[in-house]
């Protein structure tokens, strides 16, 4: 018998675990699954925790629910990846492969910037990226009525790069229902030059955050957060002052990468961007948040990747060459606030442009405008997330690879 | 976009990056400089040495990779190179806008 070893069962390894069990021969391969928790968080409901929009339990389900029958879960924490001799030390007990995926996610690294993980953490310097932070800033907000709120990235890459902006749309509205908008100052601070990481969406939805009155501050490299003074500091000595710091901060592969001799400066896996193999080792192939492709960290983008990845693990064990098809197809929701929201549809090569989706001229969602329907499309997501994407079941009408149909291309 | 600097015609893109790294020389990346108001000392050479080596060997540029180049801490990075400093070191080094300033 030979195994098959997925590493993490978040969105992308029970995706695969899904994926795979009908696929590979029972009676030649064994499929193993290993994460550290029992518990698989929702993450994009992180977005809504804080605001009273979702509960506590509408994001999270025991993991092993996910798991299907005939592939043997183990609930243990990985401790090192030896590639040269086929085997994962596990916290107990060792576990060899024939085949791995890793799909270990990425999380965030407060400690990576001077003065962010301090007394102050979860005091007035928040994250929303985690369960426990978000939890933390949900109790915090629902007494917060006065102040400078500054919502902030730290560095490129973060998973779903939109949701900070969200962040930010959505607390002008929180604000506005509990009557104290004017009393809340909002500034949005990036690194990047713009609010999002594609140039052309950045000059379309600029009106958004005017019409919003949330002040904007761009090429912001932070140094340190100066918990003394309620500052942050960039490196050419901008300052900006708050009261409530809600940051992104650094997102990171896991340390297991780094122990492994596996992952680049941020712990992310070198990964063929196409094949989605690692580019040091041939039976090991690398999903979702993990890998350093430049594809956004989505869980979009890991359902797609998932199908290219399935059909190359056959290709593999068939001893025939991978297609090289994954071509950074991401589809995002976008929330605006005051239930509505926005679509963005676009990949490696083709920035987000306006039009309809996913028929020409039909939708019924609107690519980069704000609509009401495109808000249903994102809570509709939840469902989807859990009783669909996590199942490795296609979405209709919703092809792997990014579809021109319906777009705008030339603006 | 074809832009001249003394008397050499260099060809750019709309954001006056250079599109062919065999016209860059020195004399180009003075010039570049100077549109910034940079005037380079030896150390400005030694980091757009180092950006040119790093997209040689295909390396991306990140701020988080100056911080491990050895050449210069990002402090320095930015007190060299005022306003973005990558972005601006890139254009003088005559390779792309680095993917993490977009
Ligand atoms: C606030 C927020 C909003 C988001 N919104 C959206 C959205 O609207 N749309 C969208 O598509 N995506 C969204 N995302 C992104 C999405 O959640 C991720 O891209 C997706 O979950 C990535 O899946 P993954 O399997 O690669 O990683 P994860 O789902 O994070 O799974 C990684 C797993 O590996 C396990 N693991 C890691 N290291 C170890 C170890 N050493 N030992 C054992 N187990 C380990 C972890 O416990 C975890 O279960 C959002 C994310 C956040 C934080």
């Amino acid at each position: 018998m030979k195994n098959l070893v997925i590493l993490g069962a978040g969105t992308s390894g029970t995706m695969m675990a899904n994926h795979l069990v009908s696929k590979l021969p029972k009676k030649e391969w064994n499929i193993h699954i290993v994460d550290q928790y029992k518990t698989h968080y929702y993450q994009p409901g992180f977005l809504f925790l804080p605001f009273d929009i979702y509960t506590e339990n509408q994001v999270k389900k025991v993991g092993e629910k996910f798991i299907p029958k005939g592939v043997n879960y183990i609930q243990q924490k990985i401790e090192k990846i030896d590639a040269e001799n086929n085997l994962v030390e596990l916290e107990n007990g060792t576990i060899t492969y024939d085949l791995l995926i890793i799909a270990t996610g990425s999380k965030i690294a407060p400690q990576e910037i001077e003065g962010m993980l301090s007394e102050e953490w979860r005091k007035s310097v928040f994250d929303f990226y985690t369960y426990e932070g978000a939890l933390a800033l949900r109790d915090k907000l629902r007494d917060f009525k006065k102040g400078k709120l500054v919502v902030h990235i730290t560095e490129m890459p973060i998973k779903c790069p939109v949701a900070p902006l969200e962040f930010a749309f959505l607390a002008d509205a929180y604000f506005q229902k509990k009557g104290v908008r004017d009393q809340v100052d909002i500034t949005y601070v990036t690194p990047l030059s713009g609010a999002f990481t594609k140039e052309f969406t950045s000059k379309t939805l600029k009106y958004l955050l005017e019409d919003k009155n949330i002040k904007l501050v761009t090429d912001f490299a932070i140094e340190r957060v100066d918990i003394e003074n309620n500052k942050i500091i960039d490196y050419a000595d901008t300052e900006v002052d708050y009261d409530l710091l809600v940051t992104v901060p650094t997102n990171m592969g896991d340390e297991v990468m780094e122990r492994s001799g596996l992952g680049d400066d941020l712990n992310f896996v070198p990964t063929h961007p196409k094949t989605l193999q690692s580019l040091a080792h041939e039976n090991i192939f690398v999903i979702g948040d993990a890998t350093n492709v430049p594809a956004s960290k989505a869980g979009s983008v890991a359902h797609f990747q998932a199908e290219t990845l399935t059909d190359n693990i056959l290709l593999y064990i068939n001893n025939k060459p991978l297609k090289e098809e994954f071509d950074g197809h991401a589809n995002c929701f976008i929330e605006t606030g005051k239930n509505k929201a926005l679509l963005i549809d676009f990949n490696y090569e083709q920035e987000p442009v306006t039009g309809t989706f996913p028929f020409a001229g039909i939708g019924p969602l609107k690519l980069l405008k704000e609509s009401v329907f495109n808000h249903w499309g994102k809570l509709a997501f939840r469902w989807i997330y859990w009783n669909v994407l996590l199942k490795g079941i296609p979405i209709p009408f919703v092809l792997r690879n990014m579809s021109t149909t319906g777009k705008n291309i030339n603006n | 976009m074809i832009k001249t600097i003394k008397h050499v015609e260099i060809q750019v893109n709309d954001e006056g990056y250079l599109t062919d790294f065999s016209q860059w020389n020195k004399e180009i990346g003075e010039e570049l400089a100077k549109e910034h108001d940079i005037e380079m000392t030896d150390k400005h050479w030694e980091v757009i040495s180092w950006i040119q080596a790093q997209v040689a060997a295909n390396e991306p540029l990140s701020i988080r990779g100056i911080k491990k180049s050895g050449v210069i801490d990002i402090k320095q990075f930015y007190d060299l190179f005022p306003g973005g400093p990558l972005k601006v070191s890139t254009k003088i080094a005559g390779v792309p806008k680095p993917k993490s300033c977009i």
